[in-house]
């Protein structure tokens, strides 16, 4: 009984393990083969020397750092208060939190051109540094579901009420709370939140798209209708940036556990 | 902006006794002031500008064409084959994930595998959008590693059968890379749930193996994986960049409608896009309730 249960494990996992490392490799062996006498880095070379990796690269990554910033600093404070003072309001915060999982993103894309379209009260279409501003906020609405429940178990897992009131009997004044106090004891949790919200955001295609804006997901995309290997050599980078995202996020967190307890 | 006097006088006098020395009370409405303002602008007012859209003609007035017009045929048609795929990638993920997350927790495997399995679901539940499609593009596409090793070793012509990526089951099977590590990573705190006294109750009963899995475990995990099934049907539903990515327009889904709608107004008809939008919406928040509900009911049985 044990032992057929046992192989049967196995030959799950095994599956499993050919239908999820298969596409790597075939996409892996494809990104090779651009060079017609064998093997070669061709396509790789080609797609890290393209002005258009580059910068639309560059301009993704600007993006999720600005967007980590900000869904932090709107987040922190606003889990840490419901926390300490609000904690009725929590079940509603909580819902408009995961609402962005409910609404599809494309959706909430189309609302934002119908509300701040040129001819709006709030033209954030209008020009190009008001729609960066308007895709930074609608990566932070994408982000806000990981942000929020990341952090609000980081502060669970500390005694909120006991350190703010250690720091004001102290004498800190409510920044240097919030600054000195309550985000180095969430850290790990605030850096699980943000290289999650980094893998969401990096090539995060239908929001760019549709506002119009130079992202790496639309570039992506041009690449993968017009040309053969590159969109292979592409797709083996996006893999590894989601997947030292989420590695940093597991360095992290078992970097914290122990500082946890101890805390 | 009406925040500071605003909230002063909206504040009820019990939350200023419930602290007494760290700052006036008006502060604690303050605090939450930038979260509800940008929910406000960036998620709650443009989705019900739409609903609102969705329920008026061009001039404006109130009406319920827009709905009734959802239901001709070549949009009904755009939301059944987006169920079909939803639906069974859906089914497949959860079946598939359930399965290996009782494997790797469950089956008596080494203990590096589970803490792998999770590490990787983390992972490709996050490996979605444009490059999953290049992905499978390499694998199945007429030109992918499996389709040519299928041809050169195995004299089998996979594109002989009728089969394609770019169509309802390659679809579908590009879909399951992401929804399988979902189901793992939502079904296996479920999974720790069931205790090994459950078990050896039911073994020193007598119970056989297939009596502890119909009589106890799948009772208890039933809410979790149809919930998780739920969720995982919304999370097909709304995703438009895979699909797009692979399959063009030649797939008539409603997201790539909608996006075509939104990129050059398709159905030449603004408000019927806004109802195609709330249609959309309506689906995702339905699963959605169902998942919530469906934990909640589950998390109460854990207790």
């Amino acid at each position: 009984m044990k032992s057929t249960s046992r192989l049967g494990a196995w030959v799950a996992i095994a599956i499993g393990t050919i239908y999820f490392l298969l596409p790597l490799i075939a996409t892996f062996e494809f990104s090779l083969k651009m060079n017609r006498d064998g093997y070669s880095f061709e396509a790789y070379k080609v797609v890290l020397s393209d002005p258009g990796f580059q910068a639309t690269f560059g301009y993704s990554t600007l993006m999720a750092v600005l967007t980590i910033i900000v869904g932090i600093l709107l987040v922190v404070p606003t889990a840490y208060w419901i926390q300490l003072k609000l904690p009725r309001l929590r079940p509603l915060v909580e819902f408009i939190t995961l609402l962005p999982l409910v609404i599809p993103a494309i959706v909430i894309v189309f609302g934002y051109l119908k509300l701040y379209n040129s001819s709006a009260w709030l033209p954030l279409t209008g020009n190009d540094r008001a729609t960066d501003f308007l895709l930074m906020c609608s990566y932070v609405t994408l982000a806000l579901p990981y942000l929020y429940r990341s952090i609000d178990a980081g502060l669970r897992a500390i005694d909120v009420r006991t350190l703010t009131e250690a720091a004001e009997s102290l004498g800190a004044s409510w920044p240097s709370i919030l600054l000195q106090v309550i985000f180095p004891n969430v850290k790990s949790a605030i850096l699980s939140g943000a290289f999650l919200t980094f893998a969401v955001v990096i090539g995060e295609f239908t929001m760019a798209s549709l506002l119009g804006r130079p992202a790496f997901g639309p570039y992506l995309q041009l690449i993968g209708a017009n040309r053969a290997y590159e969109p292979s050599a592409l797709a083996i980078i996006a893999f590894l940036v989601t997947w030292a995202s989420m590695g940093l996020i597991q360095v992290f967190a078992r970097n914290a556990r122990p500082a946890r307890k101890t805390a | 902006m009406p925040t500071s006097p605003d909230s002063v006088t909206h504040c009820p006098p019990e939350a200023g006794q419930a602290r007494k020395r760290l700052a006036p009370s008006a502060l604690n409405w303050l605090g939450v002031v930038p979260f509800f303002l940008f929910a406000l602008l960036f998620l709650i007012l443009p989705t019900a500008t739409l609903m609102i859209g969705a329920f008026q003609d061009a001039n404006g007035h109130f009406t319920l064409g827009n709905i009734a017009k959802l239901f001709d045929d070549s949009i009904l048609s755009a939301y059944w084959i987006s169920f079909e795929v939803s639906a069974a990638s859906a089914l497949g993920g959860s079946l598939i994930g359930l399965l290996l997350a009782l494997a790797a927790i469950q089956g008596g495997l080494p203990a590096w595998i589970r803490p792998t399995l999770m590490t990787f679901s983390g992972v490709a539940s996050n490996f979605a959008g444009i490059p999953l499609s290049f992905a499978f593009l390499s694998t199945l596409g007429r030109m992918g590693l499996v389709t040519v090793l299928l041809r050169n070793y195995a004299d089998f012509d996979l594109y002989s059968t009728g089969f394609s990526i770019l169509s309802f089951i390659g679809l579908t099977l590009t879909y399951l890379y992401f929804q399988i590590p979902l189901m793992v990573l939502i079904v296996t705190p479920a999974i720790d749930g069931l205790r090994a006294e459950w078990r050896e109750a039911c073994e020193s009963l007598g119970g056989s193996s297939v009596a502890y899995w119909w009589h106890i475990a799948l009772p208890i995990l039933w809410p979790s994986i149809l919930g998780s099934t739920l969720l995982l049907f919304a999370n097909a539903f709304g995703a438009v960049a895979t699909a797009y990515a692979l399959t063009g327009s030649s797939l008539n889904i409603v997201p790539i409608l909608l996006y075509a709608q939104i990129r050059g107004d398709v159905l030449h008809d603004q408000n019927l896009g806004y109802a195609l939008a709330l249609g959309m919406i309506v689906v995702t928040g339905l699963s959605n309730a169902g998942y919530i509900w469906l934990r909640s009911r589950a998390e109460r049985g854990r207790e």
